[in-house]
């Protein structure tokens, strides 16, 4: 480290991210900023970024992460902090289709644990790891909920039924062919269904509707209010 | 037999494939018990569900009319719902997500017209990709048929709801976690008090936070009327509620049961149940209420399915996930495994979870692996003890969440249980079971 470096611990302002994100493209730029309008908080729309960065570049680079820390207006080591809690997120490359097999309790009495070393020693790898052409990373999951079906396996956090050691074999050299692209997309597509309403709100329209119920609520405290009256009276009479 | 007649009230639609559609759900009296409920007074639509003493579904089991009466009266509030479903073997609100949306969606918008509430997250676990599609397809169904948005169905009340994706943590199924996670940060517990997000929540503000499958029975509570709700079941356990089977057992899947009238007994081995364990075997034991319960003998096999029953026999019913093993199961294997899972999702926030998790796991792992020594079971709940002082049940707490209390249950459990087989395992230095 430089003495000037040193010297200087205070230093300028805490940078948050990029002041233009210069990795994200425009369309996920464009998605990005209609996520963030749906939180009252821009911080909230943190996880669902790094979300939309993985279907981008299949995982967490650091200058998707700069770009985040930029729209959601923390620092890049924070997005980078909360990522890593969590096991969807990767901040180091993953192959395009991520194969995780559940070994939690229901699916490791019912041969998850063979499964698991089977596709250990057909792919080479231990759980974790990605094979050299890079199409597929082996995870050892904890439960995913599907436990009717054991051993529960997903690629891509798609499901894909239970699976034998044959039938996972079969699974992998699909997913290698690329004949599974229509059901499973690509690592980092989460929700390919997208919010079609609500997206930019009139803030005078917004305002009217709040007046509206308001006075909607109003008069029905009123209503009430008056019911309550009514018998409250009906009661004394009698 | 003792399967009960009960009217099916939040599966109803699971036999049709298009279950997740508007138009089945229209089709299906979908959206009608929102209609009703905007014609009453928000209090008479909280008074409704008060009356059918529904009890939240998510695993502590309060009841929902209660915790909507705590929220703190405020000109901000927010109603979140917990679909983080990630207690192992519990998978019952995955198959609600998936098939049955519009029923969550409507039961949602119910909950946020009681509350007065005008913005609601709906939090889904990351890992059900096809879920978080089907709802956001729902919602996107519901905004055009005038369900949700402005003035939903004329009534003036105006309400939004976001889908909002977890990214993979179990540690998020704790509310206060959850609403961590929902505010973009590491999924951390929040110290209490406040004991419930109703005073303190998102953001700070008041927060209503219930579990999916809590909201999926509204539909059905506003049509028939709370009475009717709180007509089935027996005692504090009204209703109906969705247990999920797995394990060994020859039809594992999700049930929807009536409270209190089915036994664990008929759960397993009847024929349009569990049908019973496969290849003839026994019953080893099992565990009634996901993993963070103790665990059951065959001996208690004929308790009832409700929650106070459970309570009272040193377990719980928690989110109602009954894992089967049979006699060829190693119970060192098993619980070595669950506790491994815990190692695994503890936030790593208290020591005792932390530290104690990950030793617990190594313990097990050298016992079950034949390296295990004889002072291992006293060391074992030593180290429990030091999470849960006492051992008692339910657990004392050193934690900010019940995680870290949760992990003694397992290995409690099955030096209890099982304690000749973890002697075996440590004497033969190896698993009898390989």
């Amino acid at each position: 480290m430089s003495e000037q470096a040193r010297r200087t611990p205070v230093g300028p302002p805490r940078r948050l991210g990029t002041p233009t994100p210069a990795h994200l493209s425009s369309d996920v730029l464009e998605r990005a900023h209609q996520l963030i309008s749906l939180y009252p908080e821009p911080r909230s729309a943190l996880i669902p970024l790094c979300h939309l960065a993985q279907e981008q570049d299949g995982w967490l680079t650091p200058e998707a992460m700069a770009d985040i820390a930029g729209l959601v207006g923390v620092t890049p080591t924070e997005v980078l902090g909360t990522a890593t809690f969590y096991d969807m997120l990767h901040t180091e490359p993953v192959g395009t289709h991520v194969v995780s097999i559940c070994t939690n309790i229901a699916c490791i009495l019912n041969g998850a644990a063979e499964l698991l070393e089977h596709a250990e020693s057909s792919l080479g790898v231990n759980a974790g790891g990605t094979p050299i052409d890079g199409t597929i990373t082996l995870e050892e999951a904890e439960c995913l909920a599907d436990c009717d079906r054991p051993p529960c396996v997903q690629v891509n956090h798609r499901f894909v039924g239970a699976q034998t050691p044959e039938s996972f074999d079969q699974l992998v050299a699909e997913l290698r062919a690329g004949s599974r692209a229509a059901d499973i997309p690509n690592h980092g597509t989460l929700i390919r269904v997208r919010r079609t309403t609500g997206l930019v709100a009139d803030p005078e329209q917004v305002a009217s509707e709040r007046a509206d119920m308001a006075e909607a609520q109003a008069q029905r405290a009123a209503a009430a209010e008056a019911a309550k009256t009514a018998s409250d009276s009906a009661g004394a009479k009698s | 037999m003792a399967v009960t007649e009960a009217p099916k009230i939040v599966t109803s639609r699971l036999q049709y494939s298009d279950s997740h559609t508007l138009d089945r759900y229209l089709a299906t009296g979908g959206y009608e018990g929102l209609k009703k409920a905007l014609a009453m007074t928000p209090e008479a639509v909280a008074h409704e569900v008060d009356t059918a003493s529904l009890l939240g579904r998510g695993g502590a089991g309060f009841p929902a009319g209660r915790k909507w009466a705590m929220l703190r009266k405020s000109p901000v509030s927010y109603l979140v719902i917990n679909g983080d479903e990630s207690e192992p073997a519990t998978f019952k609100d995955h198959l609600l997500v998936e098939r049955d949306p519009h029923q969550l969606v409507e039961g949602v918008l119910i909950a946020a017209y009681a509350l007065q509430v005008t913005q609601v997250f709906i939090f889904v676990r990351g890992e059900f990709a096809l879920g978080l599609e089907r709802v956001q397809a729902a919602l996107n169904d519901a905004y055009a048929h005038g369900a949700v948005g402005s003035d939903i169905f004329g009534s003036g009340f105006s309400v939004d709801v976001v889908v909002h994706p977890g990214a993979g943590a179990y540690i998020c199924g704790e509310e206060t976690a959850l609403l961590e996670s929902l505010e973009g940060k590491r999924g951390f517990p929040r110290i209490k008090p406040p004991f419930f997000p109703a005073a303190i929540g998102l953001y700070g503000e008041p927060t209503i936070v219930n579990n999916v499958e809590t909201m999926s029975n509204l539909p059905w509570i506003l049509m028939n009327g709370g009475a009717a709700f709180a007509a089935l079941g027996e005692g504090r356990s009204t209703g109906t509620r969705l247990f999920a089977l797995a394990g060994h057992v020859n039809n594992p899947g999700v049930y929807e049961l009536e409270m209190v009238k089915t036994t664990f007994n008929d759960l397993i081995n009847a024929p349009v149940l569990g049908g019973g364990i496969p290849h003839g075997r026994e019953l080893k034991a099992f565990i009634p209420g996901g993993v963070s319960a103790p665990w059951f003998g065959p001996d208690q096999i004929d308790l009832p399915l409700g929650q106070d029953e459970v309570g009272a026999a040193g377990s719980m019913l928690g989110s109602g996930s009954i894992v089967v093993m049979d006699d060829h199961t190693c119970a060192v294997r098993a619980s070595w495994r669950i506790t491994k899972f815990f190692s695994r999702e503890s936030c790593g926030q208290c020591t005792p979870c932390r530290e104690g998790s990950g030793w617990l796991e190594k313990i097990m792992e050298r016992i079950e692996t034949g390296n295990g020594r004889e002072q291992d079971l006293d060391l074992l709940l030593d180290a429990c003890d030091n999470i849960a002082p006492g051992l008692t049940w339910p657990p004392q707490q050193t934690t900010i969440c019940v995680l870290g209390p949760s992990i003694p249950s397992s290995i409690g459990s099955a030096i209890q249980m099982f304690r000749d087989e973890f002697l075996v395992h440590i004497k033969e230095g190896g698993c009898p079971y390989e």
